[in-house]
C-alpha cells in the first residue's frame, strides 16, 4: 500500500516536487472555492448547503456549453459563475428558504431531492457520458519551466483567479456595506429588517454568491477534469472536510486547509495512491480530536 | 423473565406478524411477494435502525448506509473465503452473521466515538464523510471487494441446522425471522428506560446531562446498536442478491433511508417500514414508465417535505389525536350543560 521509495525519489528531485506541488495547489484552489461558498453560507444562514456540489457541476456544464458555442474561455467561465449564481438564488428563494430554522432533517432531504433532480436533468440535457473540454485555446502556450518542473500557464491562471476571489470574498464580507448588512442580519435578522432593509434579498444574494463561487470552481475545473453527472458529490465531501479542518465560517482557514488537502492528494498519489482518501480522513479526525473548532475556527461550541 | 412479561403484548404482536409474513411467503405460489418482502426487510431494517438515531435520539446521520454495506460485505466475504467455510463447515453461516454484526459494531464504535460529540450539522456531514470514505475503500480495494463490480460469483451458503439458504422458502423464512427479531430488539430498546433517556437527550441534552446522564456514552451506545442492526439489513440483502455492491455504501442509499423515515412517519415506531414499502412501490411504478427515476423521486420528496411536512403515519397520528381531543371537548361541553 505504501511506496516510500517512490515518495523519496520524488522528494529528492526538484522537478517532481514542482510538478506535484502545482497539481496539489490547483486541487487545493478548486476545493477552496467550493468550501468558501459552503463556509460563507453556513456562517450567515446557519444552513449547510448539502447541494453545493450541484452548483459546481452546473457551473462546469454551463462553462462547457458556453465554450463550445463561443470559443472564448473567459466568457465561458463568466457564464458558469453567473449561471450557477442564478440557479443558487432560485434554489434559495423557492426551496431552501422554506426550511430555514426547521430541523436538519428537512434541510437534508430537500438538498437530497435537489441533487437527484439536478443530476438527472444534467443526464437528460448533456448525456451520461464523460465530457472533456480540454485546455482552452487561450492557454495553449508552452509551459513555464520552474526548477526543472513544467507548469502549464492555465494552472497559474487558475491559482491567480482563486486567490483573487478568496481575497475578494474576505473584503466583501468585512469591508463593504453589503457584508456589514449581511453580518448584522446573521446576528439579528428581525432587528435589521426593522431598520427598513429587506433581509430576504440579502440572504438570497449571499446564497447566490456562495453558489457562484462553486460555479467558478466548476468552470475552472472543466478544462482539467472530466465532466460527469454526479461530479458534484466528490468535491462536496472534500469541501466539507476542508471546512471542518479549517474551521467553520473562516475563509482563511478554508484556504489553509484546502492547500493542506490538495498537497496531501497530489503527494499521496505518488507515495500511497490507495490511501489518499484515508489520509485525508485521518487529518480530519486528528484535527477534530485535538482542535475541535478547526485550525482557524472561532471558539464557538459545536 | 420480567422483560417477557413487560413486553408480552409487543412480543405477541411480533409473533403474529411473523406468522402472517411466513404465511404470505409460503402460501402464495409465486416468487414476487417473497422477493418483494425480502427486499423490504433489508430496507426497513436500515430505515428503522436509522430512525433510532434520527427519530429517538435526534442524531441526523447521513452516513448510515455505510454500516448496512459493511455488514453485507463482511458476511459475503467470509462466506466466499474457502478457508472460512472449510474450517467452520455447517456453522459458517451463523458465525458469518455474528461476525458481520460484531465487525460492524466495532467499526461503528470508532466512527461513533469521533462523531457523537459533535452537534447536528457536524454530525450529519462527518457521518457522510466517513460513509464516502468506506465507499472509496470498497471501490479502490479491487483485490478484496471486486471494486465497482461488487462481490461476484455468488455466495456459498452451507446448510446449517437443516436450513438451506439456497432454497428460496428457507431463505425467506430465515430473513423474516431475522427481521422480526431485530424489530423486537429495537422495540424493547426504544420502550425501555434507555429509550426514554434517548428521547430526553433529543429534547434537551443539557438537562439530561444535569440529571446525571452520560450523554456521550448513551449516544454512542445507541449509535453502535443501530449500526449493528443496519448490518443485519445488509446481511439480508446479501443473502437475497447473492452478492454485495458498492452502491450500498453510496450516499444515495443513506438519503433514501432518511426519506423512508420521513415518508412513513418519524414519530411512529413502524413508520419507516411503511416508508420503505411506499418508496419501493413508487420506485417500481416509476421504473415502468421512465428510466429517469431520480427526477421523479426528487420531485416527490420535495412535495412531501415542503407540502406535507410530515410522514404518512405522523399525519394519521395527528389526525387521530385531534379527533380524540375534539370528542373529549364535545363530551365536556355536553357534561356542563
Amino acid at each position: 500500500m505504501f511506496d516510500f521509495d517512490a515518495l523519496a525519489a520524488c522528494m529528492s528531485t526538484s522537478a517532481c516536487l514542482v510538478n506535484q506541488a502545482t497539481s496539489g495547489l490547483i486541487i487545493g484552489m478548486l476545493l477552496f472555492l467550493v468550501a468558501s461558498g459552503v463556509t460563507l453560507i453556513f456562517g450567515v444562514l446557519h444552513v449547510i448547503n448539502f447541494a453545493h456540489g450541484s452548483f459546481y457541476m452546473v457551473g462546469a456544464y454551463f462553462a462547457y456549453t458556453a465554450y463550445v458555442v463561443t470559443g472564448n474561455y473567459f466568457l465561458a467561465a463568466l457564464v458558469g459563475a453567473v449561471g450557477a449564481g442564478i440557479c443558487g438564488i432560485l434554489f434559495e428563494r423557492l426551496i431552501i428558504s422554506r426550511v430555514y430554522g426547521q430541523n436538519l432533517l428537512m434541510q437534508l432531504l430537500v438538498c437530497y431531492a435537489f441533487i437527484l433532480i439536478v443530476d438527472d436533468l444534467v443526464k437528460i440535457i448533456w448525456g451520461a457520458e464523460y465530457l472533456a473540454m480540454g485546455i482552452p485555446a487561450e492557454f495553449r502556450l508552452p509551459p513555464f519551466r520552474i526548477a526543472g518542473g513544467y507548469v502549464p500557464p492555465f494552472y497559474l491562471f487558475l491559482v491567480a483567479v482563486a486567490v483573487c476571489i478568496g481575497v475578494g470574498s474576505v473584503l466583501l464580507v468585512t469591508k463593504t456595506r453589503f457584508g456589514k448588512i449581511v453580518r448584522a442580519a446573521a446576528l439579528n435578522a428581525p432587528m435589521v429588517s426593522a431598520l427598513g432593509i429587506r433581509v430576504n434579498i440579502y440572504f438570497a444574494l449571499l446564497f447566490g454568491y456562495g453558489c457562484a463561487l462553486a460555479g467558478v470552481a466548476g468552470a475552472l475545473a472543466a478544462p482539467v477534469r472530466s465532466l460527469t453527472p454526479g461530479m458534484g458529490l466528490g468535491i462536496l465531501v472534500e469541501s466539507f472536510i476542508v471546512t471542518v479542518i479549517g474551521g467553520m465560517g473562516s475563509i482563511p482557514g478554508a484556504f489553509l486547509a484546502a492547500i493542506i488537502l490538495g498537497l496531501t492528494r497530489s503527494i499521496g498519489s505518488v507515495g500511497f495512491p490507495l490511501f489518499v482518501d484515508g489520509a485525508m480522513f485521518m487529518i480530519m479526525a486528528l484535527v477534530l480530536i485535538f482542535r475541535p473548532t478547526g485550525l482557524m475556527g472561532q471558539g464557538e461550541p459545536r | 423473565m420480567s422483560l417477557f412479561i413487560e413486553f408480552r403484548r409487543d412480543l405477541l404482536i411480533a409473533l403474529v406478524g411473523l406468522v402472517v409474513l411466513i404465511a404470505i411467503g409460503l402460501g402464495i405460489d409465486h416468487a414476487w411477494p417473497r422477493d418483494f418482502l425480502t427486499s423490504i426487510f433489508a430496507a426497513a431494517l436500515l430505515a428503522m435502525s436509522l430512525n433510532m438515531l434520527i427519530g429517538y435520539t435526534g442524531l441526523v446521520s447521513f452516513g448510515h448506509a455505510a454500516f448496512f454495506a459493511l455488514g453485507g460485505y463482511i458476511f459475503g466475504l467470509l462466506l466466499q473465503s474457502p478457508a472460512f467455510t472449510g474450517a467452520l463447515g455447517a456453522g459458517s453461516v451463523p458465525v458469518a452473521l455474528v461476525a458481520a454484526v460484531i465487525g460492524t459494531g466495532v467499526y461503528s464504535v470508532v466512527i461513533g466515538a469521533i462523531c457523537v460529540r459533535l452537534t447536528e450539522i457536524y454530525f450529519a456531514f462527518l457521518t457522510l464523510a466517513f460513509q464516502m470514505f468506506l465507499y472509496s475503500v470498497i471501490l479502490s480495494w479491487v483485490d478484496l471487494t471486486g471494486g465497482d463490480q461488487g462481490l461476484m460469483g455468488g455466495i456459498p451458503r452451507p446448510v446449517f441446522l437443516g436450513i438451506d439458504l439456497a432454497d428460496q422458502y428457507h431463505r425467506y423464512v430465515f430473513c423474516a425471522v431475522l427481521f422480526v427479531a431485530c424489530v423486537m430488539i429495537m422495540r424493547i430498546m426504544t420502550e425501555s428506560p434507555f429509550g426514554y433517556t434517548l428521547r430526553m437527550i433529543r429534547d434537551n441534552a443539557t438537562r439530561a446531562a444535569f440529571l446525571g446522564v452520560n450523554v456521550t456514552r448513551v449516544k454512542l451506545i445507541c449509535f453502535v446498536v443501530s449500526s449493528s442492526i443496519a448490518s443485519v439489513g445488509g446481511v439480508i440483502l446479501t443473502l437475497f442478491t447473492s452478492g454485495a455492491y458498492p452502491e450500498w455504501a453510496f450516499w444515495a442509499q443513506s438519503g433514501e433511508a432518511i426519506f423512508m423515515i420521513m415518508l412513513g412517519g418519524l414519530n411512529v415506531f413502524l413508520g419507516p417500514v411503511l416508508g420503505a414499502v411506499v418508496l419501493r412501490i413508487l420506485n417500481d411504478v416509476v421504473q415502468m414508465y421512465t428510466s429517469h427515476t431520480e427526477i421523479v423521486i426528487g420531485v416527490v420528496i420535495m412535495f412531501v417535505v415542503l407540502g406535507l411536512r410530515r410522514g404518512i403515519l405522523d399525519f394519521v397520528k395527528d389526525w387521530w389525536v385531534e379527533k380524540q381531543q375534539a370528542r373529549l371537548a364535545a363530551e365536556n361541553r355536553n357534561g356542563q350543560e
